[in-house]
């Protein structure tokens, strides 16, 4: 059920007007004469959909920024607590984490680019990235939770100080990100093993988990900043 | 060249059996039926509501049948108590602001049209959009859930400042429980809503039809483009404020609530948070949310307009310029609704200018609406009678925009029913007109069949008429001093009370005339005569696919679009006054 | 039916606006000394909202009625100078009022909230609750004794916390009416024992939400003798509706009396 693009009709290029005759853009060529095929030029849509998600969670983080600036000046019974030394490690887990996501995805690109596209076979080898990044990103998560731990054990929960409450907060929230990135992660393995994992996916896997874990470098300065 | 979107539609057959087709759908127009489906639920639940809200303020004492039924503590011996009005307000309120207002003209009408009107087979992620309708049905059933408690749902309004929202049960009936699940409810409201705007930003940038230009998409395409990108960043402010609320409440938290507060003789055990804090993360959220109910009904009711005029508007740009300004704007104008609320009075005066300035986009687009209708050639049915009706009323409740843009004047009209009619003319009734365009236009698309054109006519007398009569006086009642959220009027509003036993009356008529649509749109959808592809002739690309659309709205067919949405008024080579957008024709002037 | 309309549209227009041109309903008079700036701007405000909200209504009347039923052919008329005329319309006219609405509105703000109150102001506190307000004045000292929340107790008609032993606390007044010397500036304290509330007196052209955890105050002097309501406009839980106080505005000798009255019962 192929359709026949037409040609477009000849007609005289006239300039858009405002007002006067109230065109509208009529008719208007597209540049050149020929037909633009929008979708041709357009981003994958999973791509704007991820920039879209990312705005979002941006803009929650926000909030629970700003809602900390507030609450901290707010009043003061704001206790400054010692951020448990976890937190820092589980950061370099958490980058690794980013580097070998990244050179899982530059060696895919690179063997797609040079097989030719019936031949979709990838060594073992490159699949470990994939489980290492995922056994990374696991790590994190636990560790986070040792975090948790270890803050408890030195008297702060959730209630005992504002500056506690942001942080099993912040956390909380950052860490829920990270589980949906695995997520996303899972899903990638998955196809790959599959032999069906397409360059979008991946792309748009990788960039989330970037995302996450730059917003984990900007949560980690603000609990040490703040808290 | 590798077509690159095409991966993300995938490719199967029209589902199978009855769960699969209609209840969890993945095709986009069954979703947005599903989205209007839950709208008619929430608007005739938040319409009783209102109802039982009026006979009460009318009169106090009044024994309404049945009353206690819905609740035995809140209404003993069938009258209302004070809590229960306030209960019943809050549900009201927040009911028809989510459920109603961002659901219908944005979820409903944009998931079935959006995707036919720039061309497309469906939205990229169909499964994320068919998650986005249950997860808000999930959030409906949330709220309505506290209906059923033993001390109500909650009554601190729809804007659930603290620290009465988030003290906890102390605070009076309700605020226990009933303001968790309230809390709970928008927040799993904002993940739905989210995964909406996951799909209609993808669609509109990433899936449109060869030759679809931006600059080609219907105006009501530029409004719900507008609206997922305000929607994205508004409820995402929303989501953490109601997490952190809902911590005060369970988790012994003190994000809101200061220290030294004495409720009942007994000192309450949080500690330094801040009272202001929820009110600006819920006005952050708060205004956008308002505009993310009016820009899609403005862009609706221009494309109805156009269609209904037979010439394009005086500028396409002009338009869409002045809904980006407005989306734009009301991020920064959120202070107005905080300024006698505290905060720093300097604030207040940084709020109120790009308050003011925000009437000149608004005035813009009336402007050129009235202006297009210049020498038009208008034509007079349900839908353009609607639409006509949208701009008066979106003129009457903005003018009094005038007035609580300026923070002097605030001090006299905060917390006064001249609030109240203002967001009720401008929500309550010119958005409700742009769902009820939508709905006149574009039902012969979504069932197949006409809807009665006399019956939709005597629902617009009668709405009309109904919803000036209701709303008007309620200016009145606010400059008179008549404070709002009171369950009766005592002391210097008492001799007030008359006017509000007519609004009372006005509400009930007009309330009333909505079952007429109502039976309208079920007698239509079995009923009606069966409407052809094009019956208004509109050129916009749904109304070249039968009515109602195939499962892959364009029967496999990939259009391909030549002409802005708006050639009328041309003189075309069958004789008709339109040229259809993906039509190979030339237009001449006529 | 579309001149049905516009016949509607005008009379609705007209129907809207007499009770306001015959001022039917409307703030009560001002008795207060920066009220008529406030005044002054709701003046204003309501002539050009008028006089847009009637234009626009009876303009889109008169286009419906003309434009509507055109014969088969009719050609199609472009409204003169077009968008262009539109947006320079738009942004001349209302920019203008909006700015001008903003300037002058300003000056009606700054004067109620940018002036400190004068050195010689009466103190008065008042205490908002779960759904009472209370008033407490200094006394003869002028200071106000501190505020223990844990001494709270309803029952004794201890509303403020007050340890009466601590020498400030003494000589402090505490009511339920609030009362003013007339032409007399008041500086009036804001505390909320509880939750939010808010401080109205349409007449004295003040509204004022109370802030639990946050000292507020507002300043403003009475010019009339009277009998005025109080009344809460922040939703504070089910009494909110019946929130309310009554403001006294005594002439200096008669608040004199009031207040060694009220004395003597503490």
């Amino acid at each position: 059920m192929a359709t026949t693009v037409h040609e477009p009709p000849q007609i005289e290029r006239r300039l858009p007007e405002l007002g006067g005759s109230g065109n509208g853009g009529r008719n208007l060529p597209p540049s050149g004469g020929r037909l633009r095929g929008v979708r041709d030029f357009s981003p994958p849509p999973s791509s704007t959909a991820l920039w879209v998600g990312l705005a979002a969670i941006t803009m929650t983080f926000i909030a629970f920024t700003s809602a900390l600036i507030v609450r901290q000046g707010a009043s003061m019974d704001w206790r400054h607590i010692n951020l448990p030394r976890v937190l820092y490690l589980n950061t370099v887990v958490l980058l690794a984490s980013s580097v070998t996501f990244e050179v899982f995805r530059r060696s895919f690109q690179k063997k797609r680019d040079a097989l030719d596209p019936g031949t979709l076979s990838h060594s073992q080898r490159s699949a470990a990235w994939l489980y290492a990044t995922l056994l990374l990103g696991i790590s994190f998560v636990v560790g986070q939770y040792v975090a948790w731990l270890r803050l408890s054990a030195d008297g702060f929960y959730l209630a005992t100080n504002p500056s506690s409450s942001f942080f099993y907060v912040l956390t909380a929230a950052h860490a829920l990100h990270v589980l949906g990135g695995i997520g996303g992660l899972l899903y990638v393995i998955r196809r790959f093993g599959q032999s069906q994992l397409r360059p979008t996916a991946l792309g748009v896997a990788s960039r989330y988990w970037h995302f996450v874990d730059i917003l984990w470098l900007y949560l980690l300065w603000l609990l040490w900043a703040k808290l | 060249m590798h077509d690159m979107s095409t991966e993300a539609v995938h490719h199967h057959a029209p589902p199978t059996g009855f769960i699969r087709k209609y209840i969890f759908s993945t095709d986009h127009k069954v979703i947005g039926k599903q989205y209007y489906g839950l709208g008619l639920v929430a608007v005739f639940t938040g319409m009783v509501l209102s109802w039982l809200m009026r006979l009460h303020l009318g009169w106090t004492s009044l024994a309404i049948p049945g009353l206690h039924f819905l609740s035995s503590t809140g209404a003993p011996g069938n009258v209302m108590t004070p809590e229960y009005y306030l209960q019943l307000m809050t549900m009201h309120a927040t009911i028809m602001v989510f459920f109603v207002l961002t659901v219908a003209p944005f979820a409903a009408f944009g998931n079935f049209f959006l995707p036919i009107q720039v061309g497309a087979e469906d939205m990229p992620f169909p499964h994320i959009n068919m998650m986005s309708f249950w997860v808000t049905f999930v959030a409906f059933l949330v709220l309505i859930s506290s209906f059923f408690l033993g001390d109500g749902p909650a009554l601190s309004g729809w804007t659930g400042y603290a620290p009465l929202s988030a003290v906890g049960g102390v605070a009076g009936p309700g605020q226990g429980l009933g303001q968790v699940l309230w809390a709970a409810s928008l927040a799993i409201f904002c993940v739905g809503q989210l995964l909406g705007s996951l799909n209609f930003i993808p669609t509109t940038l990433d899936m449109r039809a060869k030759g679809m230009t931006l600059s080609r998409m219907p105006l009501n395409v530029w409004g719900w483009f507008i609206t997922s990108c305000m929607a994205l960043t508004a409820f995402a402010v929303l989501m953490p404020a109601c997490i952190l609320l809902i911590l005060d409440h369970v988790a012994g938290t003190s994000f809101f609530v200061p220290s030294n507060l004495v409720i009942n003789d007994q000192l309450q055990p949080h500690a330094g948070g801040s009272t202001l804090l929820w009110q600006h993360l819920f006005w952050f959220f708060g205004h956008p949310e308002v505009y993310i109910a009016i820009v899609p009904a403005m862009g609706i009711v221009s494309h109805v307009l156009i269609a209904n005029i037979r010439r394009p508007l005086l500028s396409y740009k002009v338009i869409i310029a002045c809904m980006f300004s407005i989306a734009f704007l009301s991020y920064m104008v959120y202070g107005h609704h905080m300024f006698v609320s505290g905060m720093n009075p300097f604030s207040s005066l940084v709020f109120s200018f790009p308050t003011l300035i925000i009437t000149i986009p608004a005035t813009l687009i009336v402007l050129i609406w009235i202006g297009s209708l210049y020498g038009s050639r208008l034509r007079i049915n349900s839908a353009s009678l609607f639409a006509l009706g949208f701009i008066s009323m979106f003129v009457a409740g903005g003018v009094s925009g005038f007035f609580l843009a300026q923070p002097s004047i605030d001090i006299m009209l905060h917390a006064t029913y001249f609030v109240v009619g203002h967001f009720h003319l401008v929500m309550a009734v010119a958005a409700i007109f742009g769902i009820f365009t939508g709905t006149y236009f574009w039902f012969p698309k979504m069932f197949g069949r006409m809807m009665n054109e006399t019956l939709g006519k005597i629902h617009f007398w009668l709405t009309f008429v109904g919803a000036y009569c209701i709303f008007m006086p309620f200016h009145y009642l606010g400059l008179a001093g008549n404070v709002r959220r009171y369950q009766a009027f005592v002391g210097y509003m008492e001799p007030l009370i008359p006017i509000h036993k007519f609004i009372t009356v006005a509400a009930l008529i007009t309330g009333a005339a909505q079952f007429i649509f109502l039976y309208n749109l079920i007698h239509s959808r079995f009923w009606g005569k069966i409407a052809p592809e094009n019956p208004w002739e509109c050129t916009s690309l749904e109304w070249t696919v039968p009515s109602p659309p195939p499962y892959d709205n364009f029967g496999g067919r990939h259009p391909v679009v030549y002409h802005d949405p708006y050639q009328y008024g041309v003189e075309s080579e069958n004789g008709a006054d339109y040229i259809m957008q993906d039509s190979t024709e030339t237009p001449k002037e006529a | 039916m579309a001149k049905i309309f516009a016949v509607t549209l005008i009379l609705i227009a007209i129907g809207s606006a007499i009770p306001i041109i015959w001022h039917i309903w409307e703030p009560p008079a001002d008795i207060s000394t920066h009220g008529a700036l406030i005044d002054e701007q709701m003046s204003e405000t309501m002539a050009e909202a008028g006089l847009s909200f009637l234009a626009a209504q009876f303009v889109l009347a008169i286009f419906v009625w003309i434009f509507s039923n055109r014969p088969k052919g009719a050609k199609i008329g472009h409204f003169p100078g077009g968008a262009t005329a539109m947006v320079l319309a738009g942004f001349l006219l209302v920019g203008t009022e909006v700015i001008a609405l903003g300037i002058f509105g300003s000056r009606a703000w700054a004067s109620v909230y940018f002036q400190p109150p004068a050195a010689d102001a009466m103190p008065i506190q008042v205490q908002a609750g779960q759904f009472a307000f209370y008033f407490r004045y200094p006394g003869p000292d002028g200071k106000f004794g501190p505020m223990h929340p844990n001494l709270i107790n309803e029952a004794n008609l201890n509303f403020f916390g007050l340890d009466y032993n601590e020498s400030a606390t003494k000589d402090d007044i505490v009511t339920a009416e609030m009362a003013i010397p007339v032409n007399r500036e008041v500086h009036l304290l804001m505390h909320s024992k509880d939750l939010g509330h808010s401080f109205y007196v349409p007449e004295l052209r003040i509204q004022q939400d109370f802030v639990p955890g946050l000292d507020l105050s507002v300043h403003f002097t009475a010019t009339k003798i009277g009998k005025y309501e109080i009344v809460c406009t922040q939703l504070c839980g089910l009494g909110h509706y019946n929130m309310r106080a009554y403001l006294y505005v005594y002439s200096q000798q008669d608040f004199d009396d009031w207040l060694k009255k009220e004395a003597a019962l503490q």
